[in-house]
């Protein structure tokens, strides 16, 4: 008989207080890192030197300080470019591809219209950037927009061209002959480089991003359009009757979007690389996704998180180092976190009632 | 009542406070067609959802061949002979008729059965007439094939009784007689057929008996034979109790609004609106009398610019507004409250500040900045704070999320929203639905109150509703619709007898009503 016995069931909350999330991140945390202990206690490993490293190789010195930060910057803008999107409820999974698109332009820009001046050479490596990283993402847009193609599936699929065009011409005759035959190109110039910072590999990517993190922040919370997307996101029946135009703000969107993502490849291969390679990327654009919602669609939040991340990557590698551990352990650490992360997302909008 | 298949006895549900069903009685009898009639909210779905296994009733008893029985669930129901057919006929599209007929049933052996399944199914069709491939895949077929297969699929378990909610609102007059014929033949094998309806002369041609809910309760259970159209009608709504409500008599102005001969399609394709034609005048309530799903819905959309009409006009201040955009429609001025308030009428995870623009964002002083880019958000505060305070809305602060008010506030912000916007410029245009649907006695007041004070200050209402006390109140001119016609539009609704309009609803047009059948029908 069910009647009388012992339930469990969930309650949607009334209001979730700001406390609450607070809580509820912290908490999941923990949780995360506590079962990640008892993961790296059957892994052999003792927990407290294994998390002494992910931290001291994330904060311990200034160096290690930066390398994060140099992790976390293009997760950090690729994560404002997917934020756009899941806003209005468009889902935007090929970042990466447009990423690599970015990059791929600004690498052509400097290939075939090199400029000694530094401020026109990244100018235009810039515009090159966000127009390919933007036609990339807008293709899906407009198919979305005008025969309902599923926009999961075209960026997705768009993020396989991508990779393989990028690899056609690094691997093509794009290739530096002097790489004895790595895939990438010569070294930019250097009017195509974005100048270094402080003496460490943190470049003024860091500046863009910062401007972008504002700007995405005022666009979405301050103006009309920013106004428009956040009601379709929330009710796209509701946007219909209030007169907004749902087809057009999906290209503009997407478009948009892909637009921030390439201009976060091209500061990678410019800052960072100062060349286009094979597989620069890292899949900064899938980390990204992640980090779109676990901060909450904030912009400034993203920043945090970005960092977060950056840290458990740059963490993850030393723990391969010094550790052993083989990539796939870091990978199921980094795995567990955002398991108990999202997993506690639950207890910010539902109540446990027991009996 | 011998000989019940299924018997229903003081049957009590209550959702958080609200009473459903109240002590309800119902019976099924071996070979009967059993009519299921009430307005929207009635409680028919629910009693119907109770004797499925879907609820479990609070108070009261159900017994099977006069036994007692306790469903947790359909699974339950099936087993006892009982199913039911929704209006949503929950299929899986991707698979085919035979696949669809073992769904969710237990013991079935790991490799399917196909051909045996297939010539089962090909035996009930034939003995029911309901043809079907059973080779065909589920989105192949039309929607009327679709209900075959739900039959079908219902007849496949045993069901002896079966619950069709609505079962003609998705077909074409040639499948709804299709579907009759199947109903006569199982009624003739001693089936048993609830059948829950808005259509009155299905329900007069069709059923044994007829069953009528209001609110909650049995009105009473006759013999069909023994009624009629009006006084059905006159059962679904209650009795004509005046209102106790101002209304000053009306002083027309100008026509505002005028539509010619609009038609338009439904959601599933078969045409909604077919040829209606109205004006609204300023200082004027156009009520529209109708049982739900007769294009309503389709209606109102056409006359906003959020459905496309396929032939007709509609012209607002003689400027030609057919199938202009639903911003222009707001920029003329004409406002609109939908009946599905928080899946249309409010982004509900937003708040009461945003919601409180969405229809005016892109005006002064909402929107500022040299081209209008930029919201002004103190603005939107102060008009949000406005429409609080002006129509008694409890929200603890502007940045409520709007989910978080209850129905009646809600209503009141959205009546709030769209009254203040036309407030300025021409005489605004009003359209309303439902505006009192499922709000308390207070709340009902405040809100016909607020509509009546539009008309006075010059505002062309349109307004469409169910409840014909409220209908009779408001209204200065009464157009009755059905399947997407006027039957007529009364021009002193409060002289004319109930039984008349109650002959409209059912499908007649107003010229043809002598006093005849009024007295007949009394």
């Amino acid at each position: 008989m069910s009647r009388g016995a012992f339930k469990i069931g969930a309650e949607k909350r009334v209001d979730s207080p700001r406390w609450l999330g607070m809580f509820v991140t912290l908490l999941s945390l923990a949780g995360a890192l506590l079962a990640g202990a008892v993961f790296l206690f059957f892994q052999g490993v003792s927990p407290i030197a294994a998390y002494g490293v992910i931290f001291n190789s994330a904060f311990g010195s200034l160096y290690d300080f930066s390398e994060t930060g140099v992790k976390a910057l293009p997760v950090a803008i690729v994560s404002l470019a997917v934020m756009l999107c899941f806003t209005m409820l468009v889902w935007n999974i090929g970042a990466e591809g447009q990423a690599l698109m970015g990059a791929l332009a600004a690498a052509a820009a400097v290939r075939y219209f090199p400029l000694e001046n530094k401020l026109a050479m990244l100018s235009l490596m810039f515009a090159a950037a966000a127009l390919f990283g933007g036609a990339w993402a807008g293709v899906a847009g407009f198919l979305r927009a005008r025969w309902n193609v599923n926009e999961i599936i075209s960026t997705l699929m768009l993020n396989y061209i991508a990779m393989r065009l990028l690899e056609y011409f690094v691997y093509g005759h794009w290739r530096d002959p002097s790489s004895l035959g790595f895939p990438m190109t010569r070294p930019f110039i250097d009017s195509a480089r974005l100048s270094s910072l402080w003496g460490t590999r943190i470049h003024m990517g860091l500046y863009v991003l910062l401007v972008l993190t504002v700007a995405i922040w005022a666009a979405l919370r301050r103006t009309r359009w920013g106004y428009e997307i956040r009601v379709m996101g929330e009710n796209a029946r509701a946007a219909r009757y209030a007169g907004m135009s749902y087809g057009r703000s999906i290209v503009l969107v997407m478009f948009l979007s892909g637009a921030i993502a390439g201009v976060a490849g091209m500061c990678e291969v410019s800052g960072l690389q100062g060349r286009l390679q094979a597989g620069f990327s890292a899949q900064y654009g899938y980390t990204a996704i992640i980090v779109a919602w676990m901060s909450h669609l904030n912009p400034f939040m993203s920043l945090l998180v970005s960092f977060l991340m950056g840290a458990l990557l740059a963490g993850g590698e030393a723990l391969q180092i010094s550790m052993r551990l083989p990539l796939a352990s870091t990978m199921v650490l980094q795995g567990l976190i955002l398991f108990f992360v999202l997993g506690g997302e639950f207890f910010r909008s539902y109540k446990i009632k027991i009996g | 009542m011998n000989g019940a298949l299924v018997e229903m006895r003081g049957v009590t549900k209550r959702f958080s406070g609200v009473t459903a069903n109240k002590a309800v009685d119902f019976s099924v009898e071996a070979g009967e067609v059993h009519a299921l009639l009430g307005e929207n909210g009635a409680g028919k779905s629910t009693l119907m959802n109770i004797l499925y296994g879907l609820y479990r009733p609070d108070e009261g008893e159900i017994f099977v061949n006069g036994a007692p029985v306790e469903f947790r669930s359909p699974a339950d129901a099936i087993t006892a002979g009982i199913g039911m057919v929704h209006q949503h006929f929950m299929l899986v599209q991707t698979q085919t008729v035979w696949e669809n007929m073992i769904l969710g049933m237990k013991d079935i052996p790991f490799f399917l059965p196909g051909g045996e399944i297939q010539k089962k199914i090909a035996l009930i069709s034939e003995r029911y007439g309901l043809l079907i491939d059973p080779r065909a895949t589920i989105e192949q077929l039309s929607v009327g094939e679709q209900q075959r297969v739900a039959i079908l699929r219902m007849l496949y378990r045993g069901a002896r009784v079966l619950i069709l909610d609505e079962p003609t609102s998705v077909l074409t007059p040639q499948e709804a007689s299709r579907l009759f014929s199947t109903i006569h033949r199982m009624t003739e094998e001693g089936h048993g057929v609830v059948f829950i309806s808005h259509k009155m002369n299905e329900v007069l041609n069709e059923t044994k008996r007829v069953t009528v809910l209001r609110r909650g309760e049995t009105v009473k259970t006759v013999a069909t034979a023994d009624t009629d159209a009006s006084s059905l009608a006159e059962m679904m709504m209650g009795q004509k109790a005046p209102l106790n409500l101002h209304r000053p008599k009306a002083a027309p102005g100008e026509r505002v609004f005028e539509v010619r001969d609009i038609h338009a399609s439904g959601d599933r394709g078969p045409e909604a609106v077919s040829g209606l034609s109205l004006f609204l005048r300023s200082g004027e309530i156009l009520g529209v009398a109708g049982v739900a799903g007769n294009g309503q819905r389709e209606l109102c959309e056409c006359l906003v610019g959020l459905r496309g009409a396929t032939s007709g006009t509609i012209s607002v201040r003689n400027k030609n507004m057919t199938n202009a955009s639903p911003r222009r429609f707001i920029n003329q001025n004409v406002h609109y409250i939908p009946a599905d308030r928080s899946g249309v009428g409010m982004a509900t995870g937003m708040d009461v500040r945003d919601n409180s623009i969405l229809r005016s964002y892109w005006s002064k002083p909402i929107s500022t900045g040299t081209l209008g880019e930029l919201i002004d958000w103190r603005a939107a505060e102060i008009r949000a704070a406005r429409i609080v305070e002006d129509f008694n809305i409890s929200a603890p602060s502007p940045n409520t999320p709007v989910r978080n008010l209850s129905g009646g506030n809600l209503q009141k912000l959205l009546m709030g929203r769209e009254l203040s916007d036309s407030q300025t410029g021409d005489a605004p245009v009003i359209i309303v639905m439902h505006p009192t649907w499922g709000l308390d006695v207070a709340a009902t007041l405040y809100v016909r109150e607020r509509i009546l004070e539009r008309r006075e200050n010059g505002a062309a209402i349109l307004l469409i509703s169910e409840d014909l006390d409220e209908l009779l109140a408001m209204s200065d001119r009464l157009a009755v619709l059905f399947e997407g016609k006027f039957m007529g539009i009364l021009e002193h609704p409060e002289d004319e007898p109930i039984e008349k309009i109650g002959l409209m609803m059912a499908g007649t047009m107003a010229e043809a009503i002598v006093n005849a059948d009024i007295e007949a029908a009394s």
